[in-house]
């Protein structure tokens, strides 16, 4: 180990190698992308099924879909986790604070796409944010948009369901973060943070920057091959479900069934497929394959949107770690304006479309 | 040589105490490595992304688990 770790300091990989690399997999990734609808048809052919049945089918789409959707997200991580080094929680919030409300809520939730950010480290980015001096409807609007709008949602979308569903769900998180970051910083509930957070927001006691070194290429292919890594050790096994799920419904569940429950004529619909999705956590690596077999079903797109944003913008463990620092009256303000927000959606689409 | 590991314990924090205690052993350093997992403590370093690195009272790192090269820069 130490006699490998010497070596590699004696003779770093050049940058242009690196880049020479990443070119050469995107060539050999395109290649093969383009084969994948013959090479399931071969893998479906050597089984003991009808291609024509209901299970031939079903495998057909899992044994397309499965590396598809592999593919698009090696690609697309990579691409994200090397554009977000040029971004840090630190560097947003600079952006951020002294900003007014409105054109700041517009910022924020666009930042949320570009700042890393994982669930884990929501509490201290919040106080970050707030003792910083970034209003707290503009906080919320953050961490609305980072887990909501992410390229993992966005790649399955346009992978499965098609980029004009994927652009919607852009636009429309987007709106839904920026709007609920309006309403609650006109609420005015800086009051209903937990006392302890409350404390550092009046001190204002902004924590000074770490200077962060500048990153060379290397460094940067680097975070994008690590971010492939984490991404997929956390999802691999939801896509296969998922997708396996999907297949399942795609083969089997009859038309009509789905046009009568998730159809746009049943009202309903929509409250229930969000009071379904706020309890409920997977993230969208197991929701989508689900959802584009319940609109090929016949499901209504408002329905199934409303869904699919409720189960991964407004999830249990969240609200349990920012209980740390909201009180559970500022929770539920939270939940009801994205809710509501998330239900706005949901209905408008089903009547427009 | 005092570090503290800062972070609620989440898998990136302890991969960040492995890294650091293997740099250690590999360096020789004398160091004792303690993980703070109180929201209170890591908000008064003013960190903003977990896992983060303090060396004698100053945060030297942020946001990911370190490579075994800067873990090994530090203990120097």
């Amino acid at each position: 180990m130490t006699m490998q770790a010497q070596e590699m300091q004696k003779a770093p990989t050049p940058a242009w190698l690196w880049s020479a690399g990443v070119a050469a997999f995107v060539a050999v990734w395109w290649l093969v992308y383009g084969q994948l609808i013959p090479a399931s048809e071969w893998v479906v052919a050597q089984l003991p099924v009808d291609r024509a049945s209901h299970t031939g089918d079903a495998l057909a789409f899992f044994f397309y879909d499965v590396p598809k959707v592999m593919m698009l997200l090696t690609l697309i991580v990579f691409a994200m986790g090397v554009v977000r080094s040029f971004f840090s929680p630190e560097k947003t919030r600079a952006l951020l604070s002294g900003k007014r409300e409105g054109v700041g809520n517009v910022l924020s939730a666009s930042l949320g796409i570009l700042t890393p950010f994982c669930s884990c480290s929501a509490v201290p980015l919040f106080i970050g944010f707030v003792s910083a001096g970034v209003p707290l409807g503009v906080t919320f609007s953050f961490l609305i948009a980072a887990p909501m709008v992410n390229e993992v949602a966005l790649v399955l979308l346009v992978g499965l369901v098609g980029w004009q569903v994927a652009a919607t769900y852009l636009v429309f998180g987007l709106s839904i973060a920026i709007v609920a970051g309006f309403v609650i910083g006109k609420l005015n509930l800086e009051g209903w943070l937990q006392p302890w957070v409350r404390d550092i927001h009046a001190g204002a006691s902004a924590p000074s920057d770490i200077e962060s070194a500048r990153l060379t290429w290397v460094a940067r292919y680097k975070l994008g091959l690590e971010a492939v890594r984490e991404i997929f050790g956390r999802v691999w096994m939801w896509i296969i479900l998922g997708i396996g799920l999907g297949a399942l419904i795609h083969g089997y569940v009859p038309q009509d069934l789905m046009v009568r429950i998730m159809g746009a004529e049943a009202w309903w619909s929509v409250p229930v497929a969000v009071a379904m999705g706020i309890p409920m956590y997977t993230n969208a690596a197991g929701v989508i394959p689900i959802v584009e077999a319940l609109l090929g079903k016949g499901a209504a797109l408002g329905t199934v949107l409303a869904f699919m944003m409720a189960v991964i913008a407004l999830s249990l463990p969240e609200m349990i770690i920012l209980r740390q620092v909201l009180t559970l009256k500022l929770i539920a303000v939270f939940i009801g304006v994205v809710g509501g927000g998330i239900l706005a959606v949901g209905f408008l689409f089903n009547f427009l479309f | 040589m005092e570090i503290k590991v800062l972070g609620p314990g989440c898998a990136k924090c302890k991969a960040t105490v492995d890294v650091l205690t293997r740099a250690a052993a590999d360096t020789g350093a004398a160091v004792s490595i303690t993980k703070i997992e109180d929201m209170r403590e890591i908000v008064g370093y003013g960190v903003m992304s977990t896992p983060g690195v303090v060396i004698d009272g100053k945060v030297v790192h942020v946001g990911s688990v370190p490579t075994r090269e800067q873990a090994g820069a530090w203990l120097k």
